[in-house]
């Protein structure tokens, strides 16, 4: 994705990772920035569907090919679905890092923590 | 730009697609012992079913193809290299030619001490020689690399605390450090703690006063470090470091600022590693061959890895002098790290060059360096190839510096890296690029002593030609490079989608 | 000014005035008086070119080198023949003194050199993946432990007795920074024992490590071995001598995890011990894990095949203390020499090679086991490597009657119980094709009467046999 890009519906980790929340489920990525940062993305590996994952905590680790970064939950939850396409074509957390680059689908287990995440404007202030 | 040259138009091909069935290089000796079936000396379930499908090709085939291979190398013998933190020197001939020595080259490393009193004693001097260099007294030559003897020197630490009966979790690296000095700290069982750097490029010192403390094992140092600065501080962070009982390790991978000059083991440190490929111009190969002596104070001695070698004027069984032995009885050691002794290949011709070189000579180096990257940054400035890329820091530098590609990125849309690779069309060898990683689109120059005035004036005026070429068509560097035996290559295709044999 | 730099009087005054000092010595301003040596290194003199050859001459005069002595050492290192275009390469400019190829589209030729030698050894083990080296031998095992460490943080290694003892201590070394304890399984005549390592191998063992042919020469049965470690999960390291896996089978074909071994015995010199290097080679579920650079293939802009330094991620310079090894500088040059001579040598030759050393060793195991008193330490197949037991009391009389041997030009092996008490009489003898029949010959002549010589010195008064 050439420009960026900061969908106004999500919600932003400061590491720089969002959040679309649906009800009791909520869907996670990396931002525009992250994927502008680190570059062609090379390999993904998503965690197992039941994995716990702890706000604030990495989940997993996302690769280009000079770079290694840890991908942070913006929310607890435990995985129940996760982005298998990436394994063949991690290229589109580059391409489309809101829409066909989400990473993994959480089931919440605190909705109150979304207290702790910015809104699009808030990270987009946190940017610059 | 568009004509292609005749090295590019050369497709690679491996060995392994050339030759024919039955072609051969190798003939082995007649069978002059009885030919015993091999089902009697060897059951058959336990052979080999398919043979390892290597190639079979003439001599003078196989010589073409490497000699052509090699051709699409550039080398230091060919042209400069100012890598910085790697201190490519020129590499003396001698060196092969001394190493070459059947004494030497056939020597197996099980021979009786005694038969090899020639190299026990080149080990010996060489020993010494690297502990008046280091200001510490007592040295192993058995790492392989420098990240080798790193390892020796935390293992080292750690029976050292040990001994103690410290229970001791964490190393401090600056946030300059190479990346072997945390990877290495990881391998050793602690905890990597970064220490942070400060405005002037050395390191913070109320930062690492805030994290030493009882849990430190150790501080991992370079001195100067790899943003080519040395660190006045440097005996009040000693002073730090030891007040809480921990160790102060130098990572020599800069020592070809220092030598004759000042001595790590006088800056207050207690190991010291060496990179013979470095300062003491074993030849890069490429890759290695390396070797990473270490030198440490007399508390470590007992742990050195074993064996160590031993000076003693008695006789052996037999009734010959043997001045020199390895002695295995150590029992504080912290054991081997690889087997025999180490690179003794690389020793041998480490030792040559500090025996062509003397006292005078390696503090030449040391000044020479210095005063080489003083002049080519001094140049670069004259030049005004400082105004997009300015040096990180404001100040002297030693026998290295470092270059922000920032404004260049910003101004002229072109980063570090296309800076590089149009540098490759000039025929030079880029800086390092992107290291230390505290520096944004960093540019790591070291000429190294062994380079002319005239190779740095070029070199400068090579910079600022590519900056005038970018401010004209920026597309100019962000495509290149244009002549080089392949253009640039599809890193991501390669990570992602692994080959890493000839199909077969 | 020495031969090396170039800094004229008139240098150094142009070059003192463009950075605007008047001297070097301002230059080191930085360095606190408290730390400047102040005086000159307690070095030697240094000296011109033919004066520094002399002098490494006459140190390299001192050793009795293989081309003094009739070899027959060999405990993972050989006194293989080196073909001499393997010399030409290693000295030529672009092989010899370029750094590591962190800029692909100047270093296809060593990128390409690296991609080649990984096949040979994939080919060689019978493995997926190879990288494109590491230091040596022993110290490839210790690294292969740091990656099961990774893959399963379990707190036990196995290794087998029969691997080499350097290796062994070099696995110990390095356990110390793992956290893992590592145990020991006897040999039982002279192959790892299978009842003793089964008992040892639970669902707490990280890695069993074993080599083959082990370091009595001897072929190991490994498949019982590695079922053992498969059915609690462990991974199975296997060290492997090269030349030998030219007529054993390969390693890989029998589903160990991790391959590693010396390369000394392809194409590289003696050296007293190193430079060499170590090959490390994994299955393809573990290719992230692998320490080491790899070479993989790609295209450039113009569709071009090449060549870069690939998987960087797994390296130091990236992910720093999480990397899968500290490795940096390795064995390029080295590695060179093992493609070209697996190359040279060609997929007939290896073949052919090894029959030569099994039938050579054959007949010299049997000449020496011929010697009265001489029997075999172990009856195991061998491939070019065995060890007999010489009927003495004691190590010190093993080495004297080396002595012996080596008094008239002949090193006749190697003193195990250096490293095993419990074969406190063996001595390891190890053939290559530079040692013909009439060497064997000539091996068995005075080492028969060195032993006599031993004996009768024992008998007359002397020390106890």
């Amino acid at each position: 994705m050439a420009e960026a890009s900061y969908p106004q519906e999500l919600l932003y980790h400061p590491e720089h990772d969002w959040a679309r929340i649906e009800g009791e489920v909520a869907t996670f990525g990396i931002t525009w920035h992250a994927q502008d940062a680190l570059g062609e993305v090379v390999f993904f590996e998503p965690p197992a569907i039941g994995a716990q994952l702890t706000q604030h905590d990495p989940y997993t680790e996302i690769e280009s090919v000079k770079a290694v970064s840890d991908v942070i939950a913006p929310l607890s939850g435990e995985v129940i679905e996760v982005n298998d396409a990436l394994g063949e074509a991690p290229e589109a957390i580059n391409d489309d890092p809101y829409g066909a680059g989400w990473m993994v689908r959480v089931r919440l287990s605190d909705a109150a923590q979304t207290a702790a995440l910015l809104t699009r404007d808030a990270y987009v202030a946190l940017l610059s | 730009m568009s004509v292609e040259t005749a090295m590019q138009r050369d497709a690679a091909v491996t060995i392994f697609e050339k030759g024919s069935p039955g072609r051969r290089a190798f003939e082995p000796p007649a069978l002059d012992v009885p030919e015993r079936p091999l089902d009697e000396l060897i059951p058959a379930r336990l052979r080999r079913r398919e043979a390892a499908r290597l190639p079979e090709i003439s001599e003078p085939e196989l010589v073409r193809h490497y000699v052509r291979l090699s051709r699409r190398n550039f080398d230091l013998d060919s042209g400069f290299y100012p890598l910085g933190s790697c201190t490519m020197k020129h590499n003396p001939r001698l060196h092969e030619r001394v190493a070459a020595l059947p004494g030497h080259a056939r020597l197996h490393p099980l021979t009786d001490p005694a038969r090899a009193q020639g190299a026990l004693t080149l080990m010996w001097e060489l020993e010494r020689a690297l502990a008046e260099i280091a200001g510490l007294p007592h040295v192993s030559l058995q790492p392989s690399a420098g990240s080798h003897g790193e390892l020796a020197g935390v293992l080292l630490t750690r029976a050292y605390h040990a001994d103690r009966g410290e229970r001791r979790r964490t190393v401090l690296t600056p946030d300059t450090a190479h990346g072997t000095n945390p990877a290495t700290v990881t391998m050793a069982g602690y905890e990597a703690v970064k220490v942070g750097t400060d405005a002037r490029g050395g390191v913070d010192i109320d930062d690492l006063r805030a994290k030493a403390d009882a849990d430190v094992a150790c501080l991992m140092l370079t001195n100067p470090n790899t943003l080519g600065l040395f660190d006045a501080n440097i005996e009040e962070i000693a002073r730090i470091v030891h007040g809480v009982g921990a160790i102060v390790y130098y990572d020599g991978a800069n020592l070809n600022a220092v030598m004759g000059i000042s001595r790590p083991g006088d800056m207050g440190f207690d190991v010291v590693h060496f990179n013979l490929h470095k300062s003491f111009t074993q030849p890069h190969g490429g890759g290695g061959p390396g070797a990473g002596p270490i030198a440490v104070s007399e508390q470590l001695e007992p742990y050195l890895p074993r064996p160590v070698i031993v000076r003693h004027g008695g006789a052996d069984g037999n009734g010959s002098a043997v001045e020199f032995d390895f002695d295995y009885d150590r029992p504080r050691s912290i054991g081997r790290l690889r087997g025999f002794h180490g690179n003794f290949g690389c020793l041998v011709r480490s030792y040559a060059y500090i025996r062509s070189l003397g006292a005078a000579g390696l503090r030449d180096v040391s000044e020479t360096a210095v005063l080489n990257a003083n002049y080519l940054l001094a140049r670069l400035r004259a030049l005004g190839v400082c105004e997009l890329l300015p040096p990180a820091y404001e100040r002297l530098c030693m026998h290295e510096f470092v270059l922000s590609g920032a404004p260049m990125k910003q101004q002229l849309g072109i980063r570090t890296l296309d800076l590089a690779k149009r540098l490759l069309d000039f025929g030079y060898h880029p800086p390092t690029v992107y290291f230390p990683l505290l520096v944004d689109e960093a540019l790591l120059i070291e000429p190294t002593e062994t380079e002319t005035r005239e190779t740095l004036d070029a070199f400068a005026a090579t910079l600022a030609e590519i900056l005038r070429e970018a401010r004209e068509d920026p597309e100019l560097a962000r495509a290149a490079p244009y002549s080089t035996p392949v253009r640039r290559l599809d890193e991501a295709a390669a990570a992602k989608h692994p080959v890493l044999r000839q199909a077969l | 000014m020495s031969r090396y730099t170039a800094v004229t009087e008139t240098d150094r005054r142009v070059m003192l005035d463009a950075i605007g000092v008047a001297s070097v010595e301002e230059l080191f301003a930085d360095i606190p008086a408290a730390l400047r040596l102040g005086r000159p290194l307690d070095l030697p003199d240094g000296l011109g070119e033919a004066e520094v050859y002399e002098q490494l001459r006459g140190l390299a005069a001192r050793n009795s080198s293989a081309e003094d002595m009739l070899c027959f050492l060999g405990a993972g290192m050989y006194d293989s023949y080196v073909p001499a275009v393997v010399d030409m390469l290693l000295g030529r400019s672009e092989f010899l003194t370029p750094y590591t190829p962190y800029q692909p589209e100047i270093s296809q030729g060593g990128l390409q050199v690296m991609f080649e030698y990984q096949t040979a050894i994939c080919e060689l083990t019978g493995m997926d993946v190879s990288n494109a080296s590491v230091y040596e031998g022993p110290s490839a095992l210790a690294a292969a432990g740091y990656l099961a460490k990774l893959t399963n943080g379990r707190p036990r290694f196995v290794v087998s007795r029969g691997v080499h003892p350097h290796a062994r201590e070099t696995l110990r070394t390095l356990s110390v920074g793992y956290g893992t304890a590592v145990e020991e399984v006897a040999l039982l005549d002279g192959v790892t024992d299978a009842g003793a390592w089964a008992a040892a191998i639970d669902d707490s063992v990280s890695a069993v490590f074993v080599a083959q042919p082990n370091f009595l020469g001897a072929i190991e049965d490994l498949e019982p071995l590695i079922d053992a470690a498969r059915s609690h999960g462990a991974l199975v390291v296997c060290s492997a001598d090269p030349l030998s896996l030219g007529i054993i089978e390969a390693p890989g074909v029998l589903g160990v995890d991790v391959c590693v071994g010396e390369g000394q015995t392809l194409g590289n010199r003696l050296d007293f011990g190193g430079p060499s290097f170590g090959f490390f080679a994994v299955r393809e579920e573990h290719l992230r894990r692998m320490p080491g650079r790899i070479a993989g293939e790609t295209r450039d802009l113009d569709g071009r095949r090449g060549f870069v330094l690939t998987l960087q991620t797994r390296e130091q310079h990236i992910r720093r203390e999480r990397a899968t090894s500290n490795i940096c500088t390795a064995q390029a040059l080295n590695a060179l020499a093992g493609v070209v001579y697996l190359a040279w040598l060609g997929r007939a030759g290896l073949v052919e090679l090894a029959e030569l050393l099994v039938r050579r060793a054959a007949y010299a195991r049997e000449a020496l086991v011929a010697i009265d008193g001489v029997a075999a330490l172990h009856e195991q197949p061998v491939v070019r490597e065995f060890a007999i037991s010489l009927g003495l009391r004691d190590t010190s009389s093993v080495r004297r009657v080396i002595a012996r041997c080596a008094a008239e030009h002949v090193q006749p092996g190697y003193a195990l119980g250096l490293d095993y008490p419990e074969y406190r009489d063996g001595l390891l003898v190890a053939i290559t094709e530079q040692r013909s029949r009439a060497d064997i010959d000539r091996l068995a002549d005075v080492l028969g009467r060195a032993l006599a010589a031993e004996r009768a010195a024992a008998a007359s008064g002397g020390a106890p046999v």
